[in-house]
């Protein structure tokens, strides 16, 4: 099965771009002309978002530098302690929403601390290969359309990662513990 | 809600560092967060402008248009107020698929281009439409069957089996997308039922509700 998976994996993209073409060429579609029309669409679109991304960066970038993050984590530490699972872990669950590199170079030290094949490196890998960095999506996503209002778009990107975090930690205690 | 999680963020840092004593940390991380925003942004623009390419060819071969015929009902089901046979949905089904199948890069343009088109059936420019917070929500949790990156991570480290997380974090994802949609159901049942024409933007957003995590 996972060989299987990983065949698609690595196939989905060469035949994505071999074919895309040729049906567009059989369907009588300018394909030279057709893709550098939406190739400039592309290369706006990707500099529209600039602001936005430096705006959300910044904040974050201050938050974590001056030590609040660090702060506010310490809190939950002997709840977590409680529940059995490494506080290390903690960290990355308040990262991983907001920011993306920020938190595989979160996992990367975890796994490079503790070891890829200890509960902590099992438990980040999980945790950082389950959900996605919901303010930088929501932050290109509403961004390259100009909406300002999310409305409860935030809620239910942030609620649902917490669900994907604590699954992550209980089904790598189930399945390695 | 993103205005006062950004300005917290911000004002709470810079208490942190005045109390602490080392107030030029805020001017050296602003300046830092904001070279990696450009920096996430220069990465983007070759991948955004191959894939509208590639995506602006499958779509005036009617290849989207195909895709989403045959996948409609998945995609009805969760976007019920989008039209059947719309460009949208195609590109909603393209950037679920390259989600499916970890091509993160690749399903960000499409996940743009299915927003873009959402924006056009969205009476209220400024506000997101439900489908587009629908769209939002199942990429937040997106789904991944691969996840290549940490596999990769976990090699370099020399694990002894670097793809025993793949089982787990499918679980774990499936567990976050399956939220992500329960919790977008229900807050679109709580939306105000307001006239297309007419939104009321004055309106107070739906009350908080304390959801145990």
């Amino acid at each position: 099965m996972l060989a299987f998976i990983n065949l698609i994996s690595t196939w989905a993209i060469p035949i994505i771009i071999a074919f895309v073409p040729l049906y567009a060429y059989y369907r009588k579609v300018l394909v030279y002309e057709s893709f550098v029309d939406g190739a400039k669409e592309g290369f706006g679109t990707a500099i529209s978002i600039i602001p936005q991304l430096v705006a959300m960066m910044v904040a974050i970038s201050v938050f974590r530098a001056s030590g609040a993050l660090d702060f506010f984590l310490s809190f939950f530490t002997p709840f977590f302690q409680w529940m059995g699972v490494p506080s290390e872990i903690l960290p990355l669950g308040i990262l991983r929403p907001l920011t993306g590199t920020g938190s595989l170079a979160f996992t990367t030290d975890l796994i490079g601390t503790y070891g890829p094949d200890s509960m902590i490196g099992r438990i980040a890998s999980t945790v950082q290969g389950s959900t996605d960095t919901t303010l930088y999506v929501l932050t290109v996503y509403f961004g390259a359309v100009g909406i300002r209002n999310g409305r409860y778009a935030l809620k239910v990107g942030l609620l649902s990662d917490l669900v994907g975090f604590v699954a992550a930690i209980f089904i790598c205690l189930l399945v390695f513990g | 809600m993103i205005n006062v999680i950004w300005l917290a963020m911000i004002v709470i840092g810079f208490c942190f560092a005045a109390v602490k004593g080392n107030i030029e940390v805020v001017t050296q991380s602003a300046f830092d967060g904001a070279a990696t925003g450009v920096t996430v942004c220069f990465g983007l623009i070759s991948v955004l402008v191959f894939w509208m390419g590639m995506m602006k060819m499958a779509e005036d071969a009617g290849l989207l248009s195909k895709i989403a015929k045959l996948l409609g009902p998945i995609v009805a089901f969760l976007f019920p107020d989008v039209p059947k046979n719309h460009p949208a949905m195609g590109y909603i089904l393209s950037n679920m698929s390259a989600n499916l199948l970890g091509l993160g890069n690749a399903a960000t343009p499409m996940g743009i281009k299915a927003m873009q088109q959402l924006q056009e059936l969205n009476p209220d420019k400024q506000v997101a439409s439900p489908a587009m917070c629908t769209l939002l929500a199942i990429n937040t949790a997106s789904i991944t069957l691969i996840p290549t990156t940490l596999i990769a991570i976990r090699l370099n480290y020399h694990s002894a089996n670097p793809a025993e997380i793949v089982g787990t974090t499918l679980v774990a994802t499936a567990f976050a997308t399956a939220a992500a949609i329960i919790l977008d159901r229900y807050y679109r049942s709580r939306l105000p039922r307001t006239p297309k024409r007419f939104v009321d933007r004055t309106q107070p957003p739906p009350p908080e509700t304390s959801v145990k995590g």
